[in-house]
């Protein structure tokens, strides 16, 4: 397969992450796009990585891979934090920083 | 067989991410990303990358998902509701994501690489498995290394910080 398959592939599913972060209002769901957006980073990092015959792009999508479950450690601990103080989990009611 | 498979590959991650996005219920948004997760390992696989794809099996659908999913059933796996704070979200939504697709397609289709449209140069068989990228980590990448186990350190204290629970008496322990 060529990598621009890959690629192309990739951008889909950064699209669809994108969408499903301007379309859902759940933090958890927004994690969850989060996390799909990540993804597509590091599948087109591992298909260049793999264009050049190279390793050094696959280091880069583990130091991704990392930062992404440090993000979501702390995400879900805010939102357990929200839970316990019985916030409502909608990111439209949580608008105190708006001022 | 190489198409099958990234065919395959491809839907799974497809289906995967589309339900992310589209099931209300949490609970199954995370399952249907460890569906997505799960195929992307392939797809690691077939760009011969082979100890990322374990890891990703590893941490993501090993470590995180469990963390998802004690998360959600903690906080209870409830749907949101309908209403729409700002007229037309979902239509929006979907146009802006589908312009971020065109986008970065015609970056993809109009980029001068031309190693773009080609299998990638032929690698050695080790090329990507677990010996090499610890060399690689160890050897030319050693500070972003260490740099990302301090990095996990301190998520794992701020997460405890943020979600712990802490008596009442204690000084400053007002956040949560």
């Amino acid at each position: 397969m060529s990598i621009e398959w890959y690629i192309v592939l990739s951008s889909l599913l950064f699209a669809i992450g994108a969408t499903g972060i301007l379309l859902r209002r759940s933090p958890i769901v927004i994690l969850l796009c989060l996390e799909l957006m990540l993804n597509a980073g590091n599948l087109a990092l591992i298909a260049f990585s793999r264009m050049v015959g190279n390793e050094e792009g696959q280091i880069f999508a583990l130091v991704v891979m990392v930062v992404a479950a440090c993000e979501v450690v702390i995400g879900l601990g805010l939102i357990v934090a929200l839970f316990r103080r019985r916030l409502p989990l909608d990111v439209d009611e949580l608008r105190e920083l708006r001022g | 067989m190489e198409e099958v498979l990234f065919f395959g590959a491809a839907l799974g991650t497809l289906g995967g991410a589309v339900g992310v996005i589209a099931l209300r219920n949490p609970f199954y948004g995370v399952l249907a990303l460890i569906v997505h997760l799960f195929s992307l390992a392939v797809l690691f696989l077939l760009l011969s990358a082979a100890f990322l794809a374990a890891a990703q099996v590893v941490v993501y659908a090993g470590a995180v998902m469990v963390l998802y999913v004690f998360v959600v059933a903690y906080i209870g796996g409830t749907g949101e509701s309908a209403w729409e704070p700002i007229p037309g979200q979902r239509f929006l939504a979907l146009l802006l994501g589908a312009a971020i697709f065109i986008e970065l397609a015609i970056a993809v289709l109009a980029s001068s690489l031309l190693a773009l449209g080609t299998d990638g140069p032929d690698v050695e068989p080790g090329f990507g498995d677990p010996a090499e990228i610890g060399t690689l980590l160890l050897e030319k990448f050693l500070v972003p290394f260490e740099a990302s186990s301090i990095l996990l350190l301190l998520a794992a204290v701020g997460a405890v910080v943020l979600a712990g629970r802490r008596s009442e008496t204690t000084v400053g322990g007002d956040v949560t």
